[in-house]
């Protein structure tokens, strides 16, 4: 121990006459020592932890871009899925069908979400109904996409008697809407208090607070939440399966069996034939297109504001 | 009377004003349309449980308890039982998230802890979160094509040298339990990781300096204070990331083989609730579907409770720095 040390001691232990001696901290540390050596280790299995951890995507990417991309053309995009040894073909109409039924979610989940957020952040923030309702929110971006299946089968496709795009949608709705909720009230509930308060300062009613500040400053955030949204119901494809069924054919009314990208990956995944095998991985290149470009879309959108 | 001086004011011009009456009317509607959408979704919850739980209750009559301790699914013989389903979801979504959970933390750590210069965190962030992007068929397929060939000689030579371990204790012929629990782990990584994050960066600046100061390395910095600090908002990422694991459904459907066995060993096919539902329904015939009703009870049952308990920490992690801040 040198003379700076002894004073840095000195200072930050004074002598306690009469106490045991407390725990003097080390301060110093040699590069080898064997606590350096397990920070060392520690730092290396991080690093190989992270890389590993980032291999599935890229294998993912790289898989899709080679196995899809080279069977993705004007055909694929635009044919009707083939039958079992047949070749050519594509999946014309399950890119209509998840468009039209993401775009049913949409329509239905994100008015609801948005005036429920409106009640959750400004309305009654700390009522019983926004605690339980925030809560229940929370719950169902947990709940497993499947039982959104399950519930609208028993009360769609039960009573009308048909598997429908009506009922995807509906089910892809369920699971659009926590996300909805829970983003749109995040963004309103970051708008300042000032600019509410100097609104209501000029007598807005609060519908007018909401509709003319709160939601035009809190709108990036709310779109942010609603792309993320859309991305993650055109990837679902559990609450598909006995709600819109599938459908070789295109869309004519919103009351038949209607065709999903997920589901024709999932049906032509299995089967043994070379052809459908490369079509799901070009439906899965689509696919996944597809909700990339809604995330990214998010994210440009979130950043603009912050 | 106060409001007596504004009546005299000349408002030609002016933006302000008192709201006029058919401001009133519009306000109260538009409020009760909002309190009308909180309870809708407050509704649709009961409803959801109420009609699974109804359409379930012929079956839950039939079967009683017993079908939850049961093995066999037979249509023919109309005898129905789901724990193999119930042991299937169990194990994979443990084996998921004792993977998933060490990569997920280790990676929380590894972008929180000053390892990467901020931009470049930003960026390996965004790949992780772009993990929890790729929809579940599309792992599925990768599952099939990628992960399976790529499994089936390492399994195959486990199972040839180490045969007497139970967890080897088959060889891998196809879908199994490794190669689904495997996908289930990528897909829940980014889950926990993205929550421990969170609860890594809620710790103020200074709990580290501290620790620093007193001479600890980095690694001592972290195991001793940061992660003890965290650990009820990493445990709450850990239940999360579980609750997901259980209602997976596609990526395990293509996967995990579909059998109704238990088995320990990890290269054997099995079964999961969510994976049984996406299986059978669609050809299921109306004494079948009941069956499959009540399984749908047992997974909503079984998921709530996990997703509930997870919130529940997480509440609690979140009120205890507000508290100390």
């Amino acid at each position: 121990m040198n003379a700076s040390e002894q004073a840095i001691e000195s200072m930050i232990m004074p002598d306690l006459a009469g106490q045991a001696p407390m725990p003097r901290p080390k301060l110093h540390r040699a590069p080898l020592e064997a606590r350096a050596l397990k920070s060392g280790f520690l730092t290396a299995l991080t690093w190989i932890g992270a890389i590993l951890a980032s291999v599935p995507l890229f294998s993912v990417i790289y898989m899709l871009l080679i196995e899809g991309g080279s069977r993705l053309n004007w055909e694929t995009l635009t044919a009707l899925p083939p039958s079992a040894f047949d070749l050519g073909g594509g999946f014309g109409n399950a890119i209509v069908g998840t468009v039209v039924m993401v775009g049913i979610a949409t329509l239905i989940s994100v008015p609801l979400g948005i005036l429920a957020a409106v009640y959750l952040a400004i309305l009654d923030p700390d009522g019983r109904l926004a605690h339980t309702v925030r809560f229940l929110a929370k719950v169902l971006t947990g709940f497993p996409s499947i039982l959104a299946g399950v519930f609208v089968y028993a009360v769609m496709v039960v009573a009308m008697k048909t598997y429908s795009a009506l009922a995807g949608g509906v089910a892809l709705a369920v699971l659009m809407l926590p996300t909805v909720v829970l983003a749109a009230e995040q963004a309103m509930a970051m708008v300042p208090k000032k600019m509410k308060d100097a609104a209501f300062g000029m007598g807005c009613t609060r519908t007018q607070v909401i509709l003319k500040v709160v939601l035009p400053t809190g709108a990036s955030g709310i779109l942010t939440g609603v792309m993320l949204a859309i991305a993650g119901a055109a990837g679902n494809s559990a609450p598909l399966l006995f709600t819109a069924l599938f459908s070789d054919y295109y869309l004519r009314s919103l009351t038949e069996p209607t065709a999903s990208l997920a589901i024709l990956i999932f049906n032509f995944s299995g089967m043994p034939y070379e052809n459908q095998i490369q079509l799901a991985w070009a439906a899965s290149l689509v696919l996944v297109l597809i909700v990339l470009v809604f995330n990214i879309l998010a994210r440009i959108i979130g950043r603009q504001k912050y | 009377m106060a409001s007596h001086q504004f009546d005299n004011v000349d408002r030609s011009g002016s933006v302000s004003g008192p709201p006029s009456g058919g401001d009133y009317v519009l306000d109260r509607s538009f409020r009760g349309i909002a309190w009308f959408s909180a309870a809708l979704i407050l509704a649709l919850v009961i409803y959801i449980v109420l009609e699974i739980g109804g359409k379930a209750l012929p079956a839950i009559s039939e079967y009683g308890f017993g079908f939850l301790t049961s093995t066999a699914w037979n249509v023919q013989t109309k005898e129905f039982g789901i724990l193999p389903q119930i042991w299937g979801t169990l194990y994979s979504s443990l084996l998921a998230l004792l993977l998933g959970g060490v990569f997920g933390i280790a990676i929380a750590i590894f972008l929180t802890q000053d390892f990467l210069p901020s931009r470049l965190a930003a960026v390996f962030r965004t790949i992780i979160e772009l993990l929890a992007a790729i929809p579940s068929v599309v792992f599925g397929l990768w599952g099939i094509y990628v992960l399976i060939p790529l499994l089936r000689p390492v399994a195959n030579w486990l199972h040839a040298n180490l045969g007497g371990v139970p967890f080897f204790g088959t060889s891998l012929s196809g879908p199994g339990l490794a190669p689904a629990a495997l996908v289930l782990a990528i897909m829940i990584l980014p889950t926990v990781a993205s929550i421990s994050v969170d609860a890594l960066r809620q710790i103020p600046y200074k709990v580290k300096e501290a620790a620093y100061g007193m001479g600890t390395t980095r690694w001592e910095a972290i195991l001793k204070v940061m992660l003890p600090t965290a650990s009820s908002g990493i445990l709450a990422a850990l239940v999360l990331g579980f609750g997901r694991a259980l209602g997976e459904t596609m990526a395990l459907a293509m996967l995990i083989g579909n059998s109704n066995q238990i088995s320990l060993s990890l290269f054997a096919p099995a079964n999961t609730l969510a994976a049984l539902l996406a299986s059978s329904f669609p050809e299921a015939g109306p004494v079948e579907i009941r069956a499959l009703m009540y399984a749908a009870l047992a997974l909503l049952a079984i998921t709530l409770i996990v997703n509930a308990a997870g919130l529940a920490v997480m509440k609690f992690a979140t009120r205890k720095f507000e508290a100390e801040r």
